[in-house]
């Protein structure tokens, strides 16, 4: 009896595999966690320049922001980091130069390059779409008040900005997360690369299963503390809107999906807000 | 040589290049009407009174937008291999059936798309009110007139934008596939700069190409809106 179910167990979940390789699922996943932190904190502090540049007065450095954005969006992530990995060996004796050869040889570096531009570009658009939803009412009446640039930036735009780019961030480091399996692609064994390993080794293929599981379950975590961090950040708000939670109002919630409810590009008036 | 011999000059691989993008769009395309078409029959079953048909919808839902992309095309096409090669093997037949990997890319890709597609779909059936529905059978139309005919044509235009977002992604996955045994522009530029080691010049083509076709897609799908909302302020 025992003896059935232990092997009715065995076929669903293979003991033999995780013992010998579940501690490389457990690396892959620190790795992956890694790439994802420092890409998209990194890609925070370069999206704020960008940001900056795409809704600044002057038309050179607009148009070179505009450019950067939809070069990263409009192209496969990829495509951008085959062009970081494979071209940072093409032109070696520059990078040996200027003393960062020894940095674009590693994959894990090459990754965190390449997800940085890309999410700095995704990250630029969330904070001009959150920074133009403050109504300039306010910029004008804090101006009114004799506030400063900096005390208005401060004090008024930013703290509302805040609370509307609070959903598309928690988004777009889901998507990130996501968007990280690419990594095994160029060798660099995060929790895909050594999902892949394993599958390579042992030829189950229960582990893309487990593996999914494992996404799956981060993705949830980050949703629900998303989900907590906005409640509190919204408590002055809540009392003023009704709380119904139609389905139809799923589309406003924080999606597991991550970019997919985001404008990529094409008509000029779905984005922002 | 130079670059522009490499890619346009006789020996050049400006042809490969140009035959990746043509299976690149044609993934995409071929994958659009059963990515979406399941996403909508998903989306309706998700409103389906009964329990079974909703969690089973919404479980599959919540998994593949849950995962990476790579990892869902990965399940998909391994996933049918293994699938196949108990059923030939249930059936008797001698020699394994090799998947075609085009055709099991756009089986992958379509499961990614439907179920991104669903959550569209459902938020447009919601969006179109139900006196829509019970005035086209109050005027004696069957539900499959109902459906097409009153609901279809609303719910497009609804979901229009969703639906464009999800083209655009679907664009870029497809680079996904390269990994797999399809030579499509991304795999064709891999090609390319492994013979010439040359891989930035070929990357950029490819990448390029892809931004192409994203700004274009993105006129299409500005003008397709537009069309859509005629007779709407």
């Amino acid at each position: 009896m025992l003896q059935t179910l232990y092997a009715e167990a065995a076929d669903l979940f293979n003991f033999e595999m995780m013992s010998r390789y579940g501690w490389r699922l457990i690396d892959g996943l620190w790795i992956t966690a890694q790439v994802v932190t420092i890409s998209v904190t990194l890609g925070f502090l370069l999206a704020y320049p960008v940001c900056l540049a795409r809704m600044s007065r002057n038309r050179v450095l607009s148009a070179a922001a505009v450019s950067y954005v939809t070069f990263f969006r409009g192209t496969p992530l990829l495509c951008q980091l085959y062009l970081v990995y494979y071209g940072a060996g093409e032109i070696r004796p520059l990078l040996t130069d200027l003393g960062v050869w020894w940095l674009f040889r590693e994959a894990f570096v090459c990754c965190i390059f390449a997800f940085s531009l890309n999410t700095a570009a995704y990250q630029a658009e969330i904070m001009r779409g959150a920074l133009a939803s403050v109504s300039k009412g306010q910029i004008e009446a804090a101006a009114a008040l004799g506030l400063s640039k900096f005390r208005i930036s401060r004090h008024i735009v930013w703290p509302q900005a805040f609370i509307v780019a609070l959903r598309p961030f928690g988004n777009e480091l889901i998507a990130m997360i996501k968007s990280s399996a690419l990594a095994a692609i160029v060798t660099l064994l995060d929790l895909m690369g050594q999902t892949r390993f394993i599958f390579a080794r042992t030829f189950d293929f229960l582990i893309y299963v487990y593996a999914a599981i494992i996404y799956l379950v981060i993705v949830e975590i980050i949703r629900r503390v998303w989900g907590l961090i906005e409640r509190s950040c919204s408590r002055h708000l809540i009392a003023a809107t009704p709380a119904t939670h139609s389905r139809g109002q799923d589309e406003s919630r924080i999606s597991r999906a991550g970019r997919h409810g985001l404008s990529h590009g094409g008509s000029p008036q779905s984005q922002g807000a | 040589m130079n670059g522009f011999s490499l890619l346009f000059g006789p020996e050049g691989w400006g042809g490969l290049l140009l035959e990746g993008a043509i299976v690149t769009i044609l993934l995409a395309v071929t994958t659009v009407p059963f990515g979406f078409g399941s996403g909508l029959a998903l989306a309706v079953l998700k409103l389906s009174p009964n329990r079974v048909v909703r969690a089973f919808c919404e479980g599959f839902t919540t998994f593949f937008r849950g995962i990476p992309d790579l990892l869902s095309l990965f399940i998909v096409y391994f996933g049918l291999q293994a699938l196949i090669d108990r059923a030939s093997k249930l059936a008797g037949l001698s020699s394994a059936i090799e998947l075609n990997a085009f055709f099991a890319g756009v089986i992958a890709l379509s499961v990614v798309v439907a179920a991104y597609s669903s959550e569209v779909w459902v938020a447009a059936l919601n969006a179109v009110p139900k006196g829509q529905s019970e005035a086209a059978h109050s005027l004696g139309l069957d539900s499959r007139k109902t459906f097409f005919l009153v609901l279809l044509p609303q719910l497009i235009r609804i979901a229009l934008p969703g639906l464009g977002n999800i083209w655009m992604v679907l664009l870029k996955d497809t680079s996904l596939i390269s990994t797999l045994a399809v030579i499509d522009l991304l795999r064709a530029a891999s090609e390319a700069s492994k013979n010439t080691t040359r891989p930035i010049l070929f990357y950029s083509a490819a990448a390029a190409i892809y931004l192409v076709f994203s700004i274009l897609s993105g006129l299409v799908q500005s003008n397709l809106e537009r069309r859509a909302n005629r007779g709407f302020a």
